[in-house]
């Protein structure tokens, strides 16, 4: 993996290298219970993440941008379309899966229910290494990866326990049990979500240090877009199972193109002009609504702005092509393509 | 809130005499990291807090204290005077009762209400907090955590309380539904003249709902002010620092470069010496060690414990004009000012160009620019003014 590693920040693979990882029309379905209609969680998404490249996937809860992330460990088995990773389609088998759970490491939201309170820092960080029969020094390995991960000196934390420790260390911990093996890729969903504000920006500037000490790719699951626009190159917004625009992050952090992504930018404390707040929850995804999937939650629709436009009938019964997984900015919006013909040949 | 205190058995000092007062109507913020003693506060406020726990100082809500109140005075305020809307409503609900129910109880328990009058009761502040009256048969696992979060609300209006306390009422949930309740409890609490103190560690969002904002450090408040002054100008380096965690998107300041505060949050039974903030403090000096800091006033209407601010600070705040023209030598300022006009010119002649080469469509780039560069350009400009105010004499 050093020979990829690119210098300085941010420290992105050339765009004709090939991607690290690749997901080409994924579909993850539950099936419902009592003869309900299926949850199309993942309802067909594209999605490339170069070497060294940090993509964050946004959305409400519930639009299935944690069930993207699992399928892409291989946690669940996707109902369509294909991962590959590193140019290998990913195989399901125990010993495939356990071979590529060496190369791409998840991070999980939550520190304290992701640590077993019955085990001392050392046990938790070793234990990866134990699985997959490491071979060199566990000690050296173990105190390595502490230290990556910023809980230092290393030797002061083996013998502790997670409840000794404060809420941002323990996330290092986790971090640091998914380094030991030395991955090419991180998952992390929601990383800081239950950290406080002031350890949040400390474990945010770990994990950009480690794309830039090791050139590991990452894929950030959040609902929190000022940490997109923190950390991450490039951002997809998901809705209901779809990604629904995508792009470089100053791109679409600051022209969104997307009512929703409009919308999910327009509610931040922070941001100028009115908010935009959509009413209800995320619908239901075992009942996509037709045409474009955030239709009847719209308010460029709504408001007649779409109908002014001449798209609001395409809005209702016309659907969108899955965008493609690149780095290309793209949007997946009947309105917006009308706005900007120009921009999207361009774009 | 008068020097109140609040020790856990074990030694644990949670708050260590904090002074607030809230006007009727009047919207404030509680700030700080987890362990700072927020909660413990809003816990002492109703007593809440568990045995054992020491409280002192005086707690007065309109005008009688509520630490030495007799208990059936107590249980009567806690609905009717104040309410409080904790975090996780998942825990706060009973899983087993009907929330149309358990809404109705404390209108059953206050009012003397009958159980027909207290549905409909029930049924009406449901609706209030925009749930349609009908979700009152409901179970609480069958609502959404938003929707939750809404009959948390509807219960603390329950008895027309004068104050309500909200502990993270947004922290769980998703941007888009933390704006819908937070926009639901604005709207609610300017209607009905209440009171709200809204707990939480997002700085951003305090500042975007409460008029006052007081940040809290180890079991003090260590800075207070008009809500958005201090978000835009915090004057303790900590308030500094939690309104820098949060970035503002198109800041390009803050673009690949996450702003955190190095350090864990002090443990509440051994609370360091002198100002509690200084071995995490970017800017502390030797006394910051061993001399604690009281609060000060910082400007009108505010308030800051930190050796750098006040009348008599050892080094003038950054940004702040006032004390700065008069302590320092003309001959030290002029350059200054100049390298200040210099930085107003440049950026007052940056932001036109995005916004002309714009074509129609290209508004939410100008409006995302202009709105950084604007503070920046504002903040430089007043740098300038004192600057020329300083060196015209």
């Amino acid at each position: 993996m050093s020979s990829t590693v690119p210098d300085g920040a941010p420290g992105v693979a050339p765009d004709s290298a090939p991607p690290l990882l690749s997901v080409r029309g994924l579909h993850v379905t539950f099936p419902g219970r009592r003869g309900a209609a299926a949850a199309r969680a993942v309802d067909g998404v594209d999605l490339d993440i170069r070497r060294g490249e940090i993509v964050a996937l946004v959305g409400e809860s519930g639009c299935g941008k944690t069930t993207l992330a699992r399928s892409l460990l291989g946690l669940v088995r996707p109902t369509g379309g294909r991962v590959t990773f590193d140019g290998a389609p990913l195989g399901y088998s125990a010993r495939a899966l356990k071979a590529y759970r060496r190369r791409a490491q998840l991070v999980l939201q939550d520190p304290s229910g992701s640590l077993n309170p019955r085990h001392t820092v050392y046990d938790i960080v070793a234990e990866g290494l134990r699985i997959h029969g490491h071979a060199g020094d566990e000690r050296t390995a173990v105190a390595e990866a502490l230290s990556r991960a910023g809980l230092r000196p290393p030797e002061r934390f083996f013998l502790r326990y997670p409840h000794e420790l404060s809420g941002g260390q323990r996330q290092r911990v986790v971090i640091a049990g998914a380094l030991v093996l030395q991955p090419e890729l991180l998952v992390a969903d929601e990383p800081v979500a239950s950290l406080d504000a002031s350890v949040r920006g400390e474990i945010l500037a770990l994990l950009l240090r480690l794309r830039t000490e090791l050139g590991l790719s990452a894929l950030v699951v959040t609902h929190d877009l000022g940490l997109a626009w923190n950390i991450a190159d490039r951002v997809a917004v998901m809705y209901l199972g779809r990604i629904v625009e995508t792009g470089a992050v100053e791109q679409v952090l600051t022209a969104p193109r997307h009512p929703y992504t409009q919308a999910l930018l327009s509610v931040l404390p922070e941001a100028p002009g009115a908010p935009v707040v959509l009413t209800g929850e995320p619908p239901d995804p075992a009942y996509i609504p037709g045409g474009c999937r955030f239709h009847v939650r719209c308010p460029v629709l709504a408001s007649g702005e779409a109908g002014r436009a001449g798209v609001a009938d395409a809005c209702r019964n016309g659907e969108l092509e899955i965008l493609r997984g690149g780095d290309e900015s793209q949007v997946a919006c009947h309105w917006a393509r009308a706005e900007r013909p120009a921009a999207e040949r361009a774009g | 809130m008068r020097d109140l205190k609040v020790t856990y058995p074990g030694g644990a000092a949670a708050v260590r005499g904090v002074d607030l007062t809230l006007a009727a109507g009047e919207k404030l913020g509680i700030a700080g990291e987890s362990g700072c003693g927020k909660s413990t506060l809003a816990l002492a406020l109703l007593r809440l807090l568990p045995p054992g726990a020491r409280v002192g100082g005086e707690i007065l809500l309109d005008g009688e204290d509520v630490l030495t109140m007799k208990w059936g005075r107590v249980r009567a305020v806690r609905w009717a005077g104040a309410s409080i809307v904790f975090q996780g409503a998942m825990h706060s609900l009973n899983a087993v009762h009907r929330v149309g129910d358990q809404i109705a109880e404390p209108i059953l328990l206050h009012r003397r209400a009958t159980p027909a009058g207290a549905r409909r009761r029930a049924g009406e502040l449901l609706e209030q907090v925009g749930l349609p009256a009908a979700r009152a048969s409901a179970y609480p696992h069958e609502l959404s955590g938003g929707q939750r979060q809404r009959v948390m609300i509807a219960m603390a209006l329950a008895c027309d309380p004068r104050l309500i306390v909200a502990d993270e009422p947004t922290t769980a949930l998703d941007v888009m539904i933390q704006a819908q309740i937070l926009r639901l409890i604005e709207g609610l609490v300017g209607e009905q003249d209440v009171g709200l103190i809204m707990i939480s560690h997002d700085l951003a969002v305090l500042a975007d709902t409460c008029d006052r904002l007081a940040v809290m450090y180890a079991g003090r408040v260590v800075e207070e002010g008009p809500a958005r002054q201090v978000y835009d100008d915090a004057r303790h380096p900590y308030g500094r620092a939690l309104s820098e965690a949060f970035p503002t998107i198109g800041d390009p300041a803050s673009r690949f470069a996450p702003r955190g505060l190095p350090g864990d949050p002090p443990d509440p039974a051994a609370v360091p010496s002198g100002c509690a903030f200084h071995p995490r403090c970017p800017v502390a000096l030797d006394l910051c060690a061993t001399r604690d800091q009281p609060l000060r006033d910082a400007g009108t209407r505010r308030r800051a414990a930190c050796v750098h601010v006040g009348p008599d600070a050892t080094v003038p705040p950054d940004g702040a004009g006032a004390t700065a023209g008069s302590g320092t030598p003309e001959g030290d300022t002029a350059p200054v000012a100049n390298g200040a006009a210099e930085g107003g010119k440049r950026a007052e002649g940056g932001k036109p160009k995005p916004a002309g080469g714009a074509a129609d469509g290209d508004d939410e780039v100008a409006d995302g620019r202009s709105g950084g560069g604007g503070r920046g350009a504002g903040g430089v400009a007043s740098a300038e003014d004192d600057g020329v105010r300083s060196s015209a004499p």
